[in-house]
């Protein structure tokens, strides 16, 4: 009898702690048959869209994998993978349109660039029946804007950054910062607006350095930010050996806090430009637009490549004008991104490393 | 990094001390005065565009607020943002809808869920689909979006039809609607507010998650238990950070909605509008008084814009307090 206690629970004991389990490839199994099972419903029904047979296997892939899992594992384990296969699918969801954007604007531009595109502008071409013209003009309404941005919005974001870091107390600081984060929702057309008022009001015509003023009221609230971020990462200690040897406070700022920072700082100001380069809508009210080259950003209309993509849809409307319309969108996209990794090399390469 | 600080302030040690002060006097004014012009700056816009809606205000005939048309250089001036704030709105919500759920999943992915080596990358692949111009979403949107919608949308036309919202009443017409805005508007904010979502996932304490895994919780009860209640704050600023960009989008809106002064529940008709499409559309055709009037919607979509980022920061704002006691 005792003998019988003792043997017969062992068992029912050890199946309790290693409860059955689905196999490691259980997930990638199901999420072939769902894909399957998807590809196959979208192609019995006839579904014409693609996004819906994405869909209706995103579905089944989480209801099967819920069912095996609660059947297999009980409820608790059923609900954790469950949750996984919704976060896998989110981020399915998303790589999809993200992965798709940049495929396709590759696929369509690559097509439209060549050495004429780069280097002609659109003087004298009618747009609407040849594949003719470029995007030259474009390129240096776009440099010049930005760099007349980065020269007003850098110095005083970063002077904002010092202010706050070094000096910021009581309550001008507090507000400082409070609107240094509300603008930088700002939305660009409504800084395009603004720029407009004040422009209309000295009777100024269209010109690239309005549409520059815009573009640094976007720019300002990003480098303070970044560059806030960078001068907090200055170790405090460099700031009092400064002091210590008797280096007046605006010295200590100028030559040892930003230099140490001046890596990320760079970094911020760059991710700033990328942002800024393209903004369309304050350029659409203020820039105007030209199809021909003008190398003078202070008077007469400019052109610049997100007006430029803009124009070519809107105006031209046509396979020409599309795939100039690309052509453009991948200079621009090649354009933002070599900034970004840029900049986020030098981050890398350069930041403090405070706090590792 | 540190490239020998005291060297240059060797030999130096001489200097008249009123000299250092009136220095530091200088800079310290400059810097000040840059801190202030931000203000100005701010105040200006405010100022600017009040004082022209004031002037487009006074003279229009219908109600600025109920009425649908939008024609200020009319013999009769008559506009009104009725159409403007509802597609604003609508086309917001879809896309709050839609990303705040996927962006959540995507930084939980990031934070908790991926092996670390696809993480990194992943991460940063996001990051820079942030710098997208909205001009390029814009382009994707119109000539390959909208084209795929067809089916989605005649789908939802026969099965949700009922529903009012999802009728189609105009079949066959290009998926140019406030739907598809609210998508495109989706995929636009998803880098931005994964990427604050993710920030504040990282920064939950490990102690917590340990604590709940020790207990024999399974991954998704620690999530729920411990990431998520610690992540909330962060989650619902990042959402009205996102909130904020998709309200003020001006030209992929503008690109992808074909758009009409109707206002209708039809989500999948063609038309509607929102504050900033309408702005860009018609900005350069109108005559001075009509950029007034636009002046005045765009000061309405300041002002939103101004609250929803403001109460976004002082929800952030709080929540720097509270982990700070936190930690």
């Amino acid at each position: 009898m005792s003998a019988a206690t003792t043997t017969a629970p062992a068992p029912l004991l050890r199946r309790d702690l290693t409860t059955a389990r689905l196999p490691r490839w259980a997930p990638a199994g199901v999420a072939v048959l769902a894909i399957a099972l998807g590809c196959a419903i979208g192609a019995g029904a006839g579904l014409a869209s693609h996004i819906q047979w994405g869909l209706i296997a995103a579905l089944l892939f989480l209801t099967i994998s819920y069912g095996l899992a609660a059947k297999v594992e009980g409820r608790r384990q059923a609900k954790d993978r469950f949750a996984t296969s919704v976060v896998w699918v989110a981020f399915i969801l998303a790589v999809v349109p993200l992965g798709a954007l940049t495929f396709y604007t590759v696929q369509q531009g690559i097509g439209a660039i060549n050495g004429d595109f780069l280097t002609h502008s659109m003087k004298g071409v009618v747009a609407s029946t040849t594949a003719d013209g470029g995007i030259y003009h474009a390129i240096i309404g776009t440099l010049e804007q930005v760099l007349l941005a980065t020269l007003i919005a850098a110095p005083i974001g970063l002077l904002t950054a010092v202010y706050l870091v070094e000096y910021g107390r009581g309550r001008l600081a507090k507000a400082v910062t409070f609107f240094v984060d509300v603008m930088t929702g700002v939305p660009s057309i409504v800084a395009g607006l603004f720029i407009f008022s004040i422009w209309t009001m000295f009777k100024q015509g269209y010109s690239g350095f309005s549409g520059s003023l815009a573009l640094a009221i976007l720019m300002i609230p990003v480098v303070v930010r970044s560059a806030e971020e960078m001068l907090k990462l200055v170790p405090n200690e460099l700031r009092e050996a400064s002091y210590a040897l008797g280096v007046p406070k605006w010295k200590t700022i100028v030559r040892i806090v930003i230099p140490t920072a001046i890596g990320g700082i760079t970094t911020g100001v760059m991710l700033a430009v990328a942002r800024i380069t393209g903004e369309t809508a304050p350029v659409l009210m203020l820039v105007f637009g030209s199809d021909v080259i003008n190398n003078n950003p202070f008077s007469d209309p400019q052109q610049s490549l997100p007006l430029y993509i803009w124009q070519q849809y809107t105006v031209v409307n046509n396979e020409y004008g599309y795939d100039r319309a690309w052509g453009a969108a991948l200079v621009l996209i090649a354009f933002v991104m070599g900034l970004n990794l840029v900049a986020r090399g030098i981050a890398r390469w350069r930041s403090p490393k405070a706090g590792h | 990094m540190t490239s020998s600080p005291p060297a240059t302030s060797q030999g130096r040690a001489g200097r008249s001390r009123r000299d250092s002060r009136f220095g530091d006097k200088v800079f310290f004014n400059f810097s000040r005065g840059a801190g202030i012009l931000l203000l100005v700056i701010m105040a200006a816009i405010a100022g600017f565009l009040a004082y022209r809606s004031a002037l487009a205000l006074g003279k229009n005939e219908g109600n600025f607020l109920t009425t649908f048309e939008w024609t200020p250089d009319g013999v009769k001036p008559v506009f009104g943002i009725a159409v403007l704030a509802f597609g604003t709105l609508v086309s917001a919500l879809i896309a709050m809808l839609i990303a705040v759920p996927v962006a959540v999943g995507i930084a939980l992915f990031i934070s908790h869920y991926a092996p670390r080596r696809i993480a990194q990358p992943f991460a940063y692949l996001v990051d820079l689909l942030a710098a997208v111009p909205s001009i390029v979403y814009g382009l994707w949107g119109v000539l390959f979006l909208v084209p795929h919608m067809d089916g989605l949308t005649s789908w939802l036309n026969e099965y949700l039809g009922w529903t009012y919202i999802f009728d189609q009443t105009k079949n066959g017409a290009p998926a140019r609607n406030l739907f598809t805005v609210g998508i495109l508007l989706a995929i636009m904010v998803l880098p931005i507010i994964t990427a604050v979502t993710r920030e504040v996932f990282r920064q939950v304490p490990r102690m917590h998650e340990e604590a709940a895994l020790a207990l024999g919780a399974t991954r998704w009860e620690m999530i729920r238990t411990a990431v998520l209640p610690f992540g909330r704050p962060g989650i619902i600023s990042a959402s009205m950070l996102g909130l904020g960009r998709a309200l003020g989008e001006t030209i992929a809106v503008a690109i992808v909605l074909s758009s009409n002064s109707q206002l209708s529940l039809h989500l999948l008709d063609p038309g509607g509008g929102t504050f900033a499409q309408n702005i860009a559309l018609k900005f350069n055709e109108s005559q001075p008084f009509g950029r007034d009037a636009l002046m005045a919607s765009g000061l309405v979509l300041f002002v939103i814009t101004l609250l929803v980022n403001g109460a976004a920061r002082m929800i952030i704002a709080r929540r720097k307090e509270y982990s700070g006691a936190n930690a």
